[in-house]
């Protein structure tokens, strides 16, 4: 019998000033999400089972990037997208652009089981919702105030930047909300300072007691996207991977982790460097990406479990069949 | 070392006895497209310049499934996706779910050059082609006989199947295979130039009697197209395959990360997917070519500096 283990993240880059209180409330939501996983391991449930009713989870609950609590798009409105992955014949399924299905995830995991298809979005994506029965329910259940008002301050901070590269300083702000940044306005993900970005995309990777690998990446993408935008988050091999060596889940800036293709770049290193999954995580981080920001957590068949980012701090939580079992959000 | 060019018309199932009205202007159109590639990489154009106008030209032919000529959705509608990649700075714009737009190629190589994103997708993506001024033109532009016919016997092959969109549990279902088109499906051009400079870039209807909104492999960065200093991909095939054994990322990888030659790597991958389900063009930095297919055969057509040329479909 393998050993089991568990990863799961709440998105990369963190506000180094996110207040004290916050700091708990994540890490009391990734604990409880973590244990969600670990009973359901423990009840021998299946990797690809156990990362999508964990991810159901995440998406359920306000307080991270996906499902309710989702970023607006440019528009104000909620675009969603997720993935996920079978490790066993590596089965995959992925959707966007969804307005009105409560969990993603799930969707996601139709299209693999119940589609002859990988990937379905937007308004085709939203009928097979229907046809299939999954819950739905209003665009306005995922908008959160919170996120209103980080949208009306990520609208404010582009429009001073005018090439999104261009770090913004204290001394260039014109309101006082976005003057308010000056302690960290040098730190950006996306384009945006900081204490805007909203950490894209949660995440789940599995090794059931079995030893198959399964992951699953849902988000509701960057703050302030145009309408239509797709990140990396339901793009196999970027956001999401999964074969007979390993799971990835990845979060960050999306362009930096498509580019590298990071989830299939981590088993690749494994299946032809012969790297083992610390070493691999190691060095697709350090290696692949650039001058991007991004983290990921990993599972790999023999029960071992890796987190790494490049960013400042990433929200997640591991846990493993040795009794081992965390929760951070900084390095 | 020296320029080289690959370009793919799509990989399938297609008869050795396609008939002659079939087969000629497909094979001349694989011509003008590389004879276009070629004086463009001999005027010194840059590689991404290359990949993009061979694109637009296959996309312009009605014969093959990209742009004019793509297949049906189960509606009947068009829905196109292209990628474009840069192997240099690995740039990258993807688009998906375009109904109006002439070259999708273009587009998605506007959303990586004027875009802080990669990938745009159906209404945002068209909304963004108008304001960037793209040329559209109607849905009927792009519908071709050939392709409302082809939908047509999709559709009757399909008619035995039990109805999948049923929420049924799994084992009562006959999921519909996946079945492509046996002729046509995706156009692709991969070109390096005399710096080493590398470029891929994919354009395609899909899937013939697609359900609305399903995305393949030509858009996903990885699977259908992948571009890096060391070698340029692009795929053609059944799409869920694709994206399930990151065929274009793959063959990358082999170079990379196992010290395979373009050739070994190439062959690898495609005999590593199911048979009959992909294909593939790749050049490297030094000038290598490989078009490996496990399907009947592949349009393709490839040239290098040296001279040799090859226009070939089986």
């Amino acid at each position: 019998m393998a050993k089991w283990a568990i990863a799961i993240h709440g998105g990369a880059g963190v506000d180094p000033n996110l207040p004290e209180q916050r700091q708990e409330e994540a890490k009391r939501l990734l604990s409880r999400c973590l244990q969600i996983g670990v009973d359901a391991l423990k009840a021998r449930q299946s990797a690809v089972d156990v990362v999508e009713l964990v991810v159901r989870e995440l998406e359920s609950d306000p307080m991270f990037n996906s499902g309710r609590g989702s970023a607006l798009t440019a528009k104000g409105t909620v675009e969603m997208e997720a993935s996920i992955m079978d490790g066993r014949q590596r089965r995959c399924g992925a959707v966007s652009g969804l307005t009105t299905v409560k969990n993603p995830v799930s969707l996601a995991r139709l299209v693999m089981d119940r589609s002859p298809h990988s990937y379905l979005a937007f308004a085709g994506a939203e009928e097979f919702a229907r046809e299939q029965g999954v819950e739905t329910v209003d665009n306005s259940y995922f908008i959160t105030e919170e996120n209103i008002g980080m949208l009306k301050l990520a609208k404010e901070a582009n429009t001073i930047l005018f090439d999104y590269r261009i770090p913004l300083t204290g001394a260039d702000t014109c309101s006082a909300s976005v003057g308010s940044l000056v302690p960290d306005t040098s730190l950006q993900m996306n384009g945006l300072p900081i204490s805007i970005y909203s950490p894209e995309t949660v995440g789940c990777v599995v090794v059931d007691s079995t030893g198959n690998c399964a992951a699953a990446t849902s988000t509701g993408g960057l703050m302030n996207k145009k309408s239509g935008r797709i990140g990396d988050s339901p793009l196999i091999g970027s956001g999401t991977y999964a074969c007979d060596l390993c799971a990835i889940s990845c979060t960050g800036e999306g362009e930096a982790i498509i580019r590298s293709t990071l989830a299939r770049d981590v088993a690749a290193v494994m299946e032809y460097k012969g790297l083992n999954l610390q070493e691999a995580v190691d060095f697709v981080v350090k290696e692949r990406l650039d001058e991007g920001q991004a983290g990921l957590i990993a599972v790999s068949r023999n029960g071992e479990v890796a987190c790494k980012f490049n960013s400042n701090g990433m929200f997640r939580g591991c846990a493993t069949e040795d009794g081992y079992m965390e929760v951070g959000i900084w390095e | 070392m020296g320029w080289a060019i690959a370009l793919h018309g799509g990989a399938g199932d297609i008869p050795v006895d396609l008939p002659t009205d079939k087969r000629a202007p497909r094979e001349a159109t694989l011509r003008r497209c590389l004879d276009l590639g070629v004086a463009a990489l001999k005027a010194g154009r840059s590689p991404l310049d290359v990949v993009e106008l061979v694109a637009r030209e296959l996309e312009n032919c009605p014969y093959f499934n990209a742009g004019r000529g793509s297949v049906l959705t189960t509606n009947g509608t068009v829905e196109m996706e292209a990628s474009i990649m840069d192997g240099t700075s690995k740039g990258c714009g993807c688009v998906s779910g375009l109904t109006t737009v002439v070259n999708p190629i273009s587009l998605a190589r506007v959303v990586m050059e004027k875009t802080p994103h990669i990938y745009l997708a159906f209404d945002g993506a068209e909304a963004f082609a108008r304001e960037q001024g793209l040329e559209t033109r109607d849905q009927s532009y792009f519908i071709t006989e050939q392709n409302i016919e082809r939908l047509k016997q999709a559709k009757e092959a399909n008619r035995v199947q039990i109805d999948y969109t049923q929420p049924q549990p799994i084992k009562e279902q006959a999921i519909p295979r996946s079945e492509g088109d046996s002729q046509i499906g995706t156009v692709g051009c991969v070109a390096v130039d005399r710096n080493g400079n590398l470029a891929s870039a994919t354009s395609t209807g899909g899937l013939v009697n697609k359900m609305v909104g399903r995305i393949g492999d030509t858009p996903v960065i990885g699977s259908g197209t992948y571009a890096n200093t060391i070698c340029a991909v692009s795929a053609t095939g059944k799409g869920e395959s694709i994206i399930r054994n990151t065929i274009a990322r793959d063959v990358a990888a082999l170079m990379e990360y196992k010290g395979l030659s373009l050739k070994d790597a190439a062959n690898q991958v495609i005999a590593n997917a199911p048979k009959g389900t992909v294909g593939l063009v790749a050049v490297t930095d030094k000038g290598d070519v490989a078009m490996p297919f496990n399907t009947t055969g592949m349009f393709r057509a490839c040239a290098v500096e040296d001279g040799h040329s090859e226009i070939a479909i089986w």
